[in-house]
């Protein structure tokens, strides 16, 4: 694979959260906003960023047994230093993402990468697919937050849209209910296109999603 | 206080339900909940879990990293150490319980320890640790808190594992088939718990 092709791979072909399902929780929780979501994307690209670096760096050096641990150390460092950021520099946005910039650590598309990705290839590579896998969530999650932002306050990044100030908003949508409902149906649609252009792809949550699933004892028990 | 207790209690239940309001361990919501014991053994799993975390991370908490002397002053703040030390205290806590229970508790081990892996990176536990630091709770009611938000996500997990069956036999348009329609069908749960708003409020007063 080519580098610029590492760093397309997730934004459309493997995108994080339509076509693999992962980080289904942030996607959900925060994207009442399309300003939320432009700042958990951020962040949340940030980490994956420099844990993929960091990892990448070490995979030669971290033994193969205790690897979750110290990939969640690595990772739970980059977490706390985007805090402290976004604390100091965006109080407004650690206010409305609460407790999940914390959970950022627990991320399954960060996990993920460092277990699909970075643990096998070089820094540089794993840098670019941090960053291209960041964009395609930070992009998901605009447009998630647009949706139902447009929809259900009728604002847009916070400014008013004219042509809406005098109809009647749709609040279902930024429920948690409007949340799942956007996800599935945001999702039937990329799975419409799929389908129309020939390249399924097949969606689980159950073990292939599942971040742990090579370190898990269960061998698709839980299913 | 019992009263206090309870409405903690049944608020994290029914109203802050951690799947279907917060958002937090939908992987599992999605992913264990397509067979009834399945899900009820997943559930069994986050309730105990979830209570040993905060048990553990409640006085590490307020003991070493932001202890407070009678004056009511910060001793030191360590406060920033909270994600590493939280994450990696609850990592160490699931394999410890999974070591002690093959060896002890093995019928117990048979039944929950298929899930206790994946418990690791369960956002919910790691949530429910740092959302009972943040609402400034003691730790009787954050005991009450964690157990509440494990049985809400019982809750959430049994009767959405039987939304899932009926939805099985269901013929939905082929691009809904599978992922999709099964968040919509989340998406009508959820709107039944909204349903719970201010239910708590009402039957136990403004405490």
């Amino acid at each position: 694979m080519s580098k610029f092709q590492i760093f397309t791979n997730g934004l459309v072909k493997e995108n994080p959260v339509l076509r693999l399902v992962l980080g289904t929780c942030p996607t959900l929780a925060v994207t009442t906003m399309a300003f939320n979501g432009l700042g958990m994307g951020i962040a949340a690209t940030f980490v994956l960023f420099c844990s993929n670096i960091a990892i990448s760096l070490l995979r030669n050096v971290i033994p193969d047994k205790v690897r979750l641990p110290a990939y969640i150390t690595v990772i739970a460092t980059f977490v706390s230093i985007v805090q402290m950021l976004v604390k100091a520099y965006v109080p407004a946005l650690d206010k409305s993402l609460g407790v999940f910039l914390p959970l950022i650590v627990v991320n399954c598309i960060i996990l993920g990468r460092a277990e699909m990705f970075a643990s096998k290839n070089k820094p540089l590579d794993s840098a670019l697919d941090g960053l291209g896998m960041g964009l395609g969530f930070t992009l998901t999650l605009v447009l998630m937050g647009s949706i139902r932002e447009i929809m259900g306050s009728g604002t847009w990044f916070g400014m008013t849209i004219p042509f809406l100030a005098d109809v009647d908003k749709f609040t279902f949508m930024t429920t948690p209910a409007g949340g799942f409902f956007t996800f599935g149906c945001l999702m039937a649609l990329v799975i419409f296109i799929e389908n129309k252009t020939g390249n399924k792809k097949e969606r689980s949550i159950g073990c292939e999603g599942c971040p742990s699933k090579s370190v898990c004892g269960a061998k698709g028990g839980c299913e | 206080m019992a009263a206090r207790l309870a409405a903690i209690f049944f608020t994290m239940i029914l109203v802050d339900n951690y799947v279907l309001v917060k958002f937090l361990g939908i992987c599992p919501f999605l992913g264990v909940s397509k067979k009834l014991n399945s899900a009820v053994g997943m559930s069994c799993a986050v309730i105990f879990v979830m209570t040993l975390a905060t048990a553990v991370t409640w006085p590490i908490q307020n003991f070493l990293l932001t202890p407070v002397d009678e004056a009511g002053n910060l001793k030191w703040d360590l406060g920033y150490l909270q994600t590493i030390v939280f994450i990696l205290v609850i990592a160490v806590l699931v394999q410890l319980v999974e070591i002690v229970m093959k060896k002890y508790m093995l019928p117990l081990h048979k039944a929950l320890g298929v899930y206790l892996p994946l418990i690791t990176t369960n956002c919910a536990v790691l949530g429910v640790t740092v959302l009972n630091i943040d609402n400034g709770y003691n730790f009787v009611e954050s005991i009450v808190c964690a157990l509440g938000a494990g049985f809400g996500f019982m809750l959430a997990m049994v009767i959405f594992s039987g939304v899932r069956k009926r939805l099985e036999e269901a013929q939905p348009p082929k691009c809904f088939e599978g992922l999709p329609i099964t968040l919509v069908a989340a998406s009508a749960t959820a709107l039944s718990f909204g349903g719970f708003g201010g239910l708590i409020e009402n039957i136990f007063g403004a405490i």
